[in-house]
């Protein structure tokens, strides 16, 4: 043994403790998971046709079709959530920000329904 | 369309309590695979998005054996991604785990600071799949056949690496002990 009066294992497991995550961590998480499965119900019951002339409107219920088929929305909001911040330093006006949040949204949705 | 319903909530149901039992390992895995806290929360927070993605699936799968190797394969699959990422931008440090010693308490460290400390210092220095068998068995708590799952290893090639990584964390901390 290589150190002295202290078995290798005892020390590992006292190294390598369980770490509690963060508070913020996991109600962060926890609301969006519950966004996740509101969302895609909310999105298609209230949806309505007429909406669809405008289209600002087209991508939330395509994104909820795709989040009640398989989930992956909540990567789509996380990630456009993630670099929003980078996208309102870049942007020249609020009609060029919803531009890029838009393009970003659309992006993110098709690698999302590649994978 | 109400059994889909039905079907779809008890699924959210179950998410919910793998999540509540496992988010802890989960943090760990990730906080000691990445070293800081930051990049720990957000892949913590991947893993499960993707795990909620995939749930269905892996249940279905999984023959009634325990998800958690599952979700740690998720996490290590995500962490190689980020480092992979990562490596491409070398001015970001993404193997420091000197944050490491903020999870130990007062106690731990009047008690055995330096020790400790060699032993942290020792586990990094080992291959990343010796280094990933200890931390999912000693952090988290895993047995061979869950640590065997969560590598994609057989049974008997986990027993070795675990064995090896001991004797190779031994040898590298008695060297450090017999220098100072």
């Amino acid at each position: 043994m290589s150190t002295p009066g202290a078995d290798i294992e005892t020390l590992l497991s006292r190294a390598l403790r369980p770490i509690d995550p963060p508070d913020g961590l996991s109600s962060r998480l926890e609301l969006t998971l519950v966004e996740l499965t509101e969302l895609a119900v909310g999105e298609l019951e209230g949806w309505e046709l007429s909406a669809m002339r405008d289209p600002r409107n087209w991508m939330r219920p395509v994104i909820a079709l795709a989040v009640t088929a398989t989930a992956g929305t909540a990567l789509v909001i996380l990630r456009v959530r993630a670099t929003q911040r980078r996208r309102a330093m870049l942007a020249r006006s609020p009609a060029d920000l919803a531009a890029r949040t838009g393009r970003a949204v659309a992006a993110e949705a098709r690698r999302v329904i590649r994978r | 369309m109400a059994t889909t319903a039905r079907t779809k909530a008890e699924l959210d149901d179950q998410f919910a309590e793998l999540y509540r039992s496992h988010l802890r390992d989960v943090y760990s895995y990730a906080y000691y695979r990445v070293g800081n806290h930051h990049d720990a929360e957000d892949l913590t927070e991947q893993t499960f998005l993707q795990a909620y993605r995939h749930f269905e699936r892996a249940q279905a799968e999984s023959d009634g054996r325990p998800l958690r190797p599952w979700l740690i394969r998720i996490a290590h699959n995500l962490a190689a991604n980020l480092y992979r990422v990562r490596s491409r931008r070398p001015q970001t440090t993404i193997d420091d785990t000197s944050g490491l010693s903020a999870v130990h308490t007062t106690e731990d460290l009047v008690e055995g600071r330096d020790e400790l400390a060699r032993i942290l210092a020792g586990v990094k220095e080992l291959p990343n799949d010796r280094r990933e068998a200890l931390i999912m068995r000693f952090a988290l708590g895993m047995d061979n056949r869950e640590i065997a799952r969560a590598l994609g290893k057989t049974d008997g090639a986990t027993k070795v690496l675990l064995h090896r990584a001991i004797r190779q964390l031994e040898g590298i901390v008695g060297d450090e002990h017999s220098r100072s």
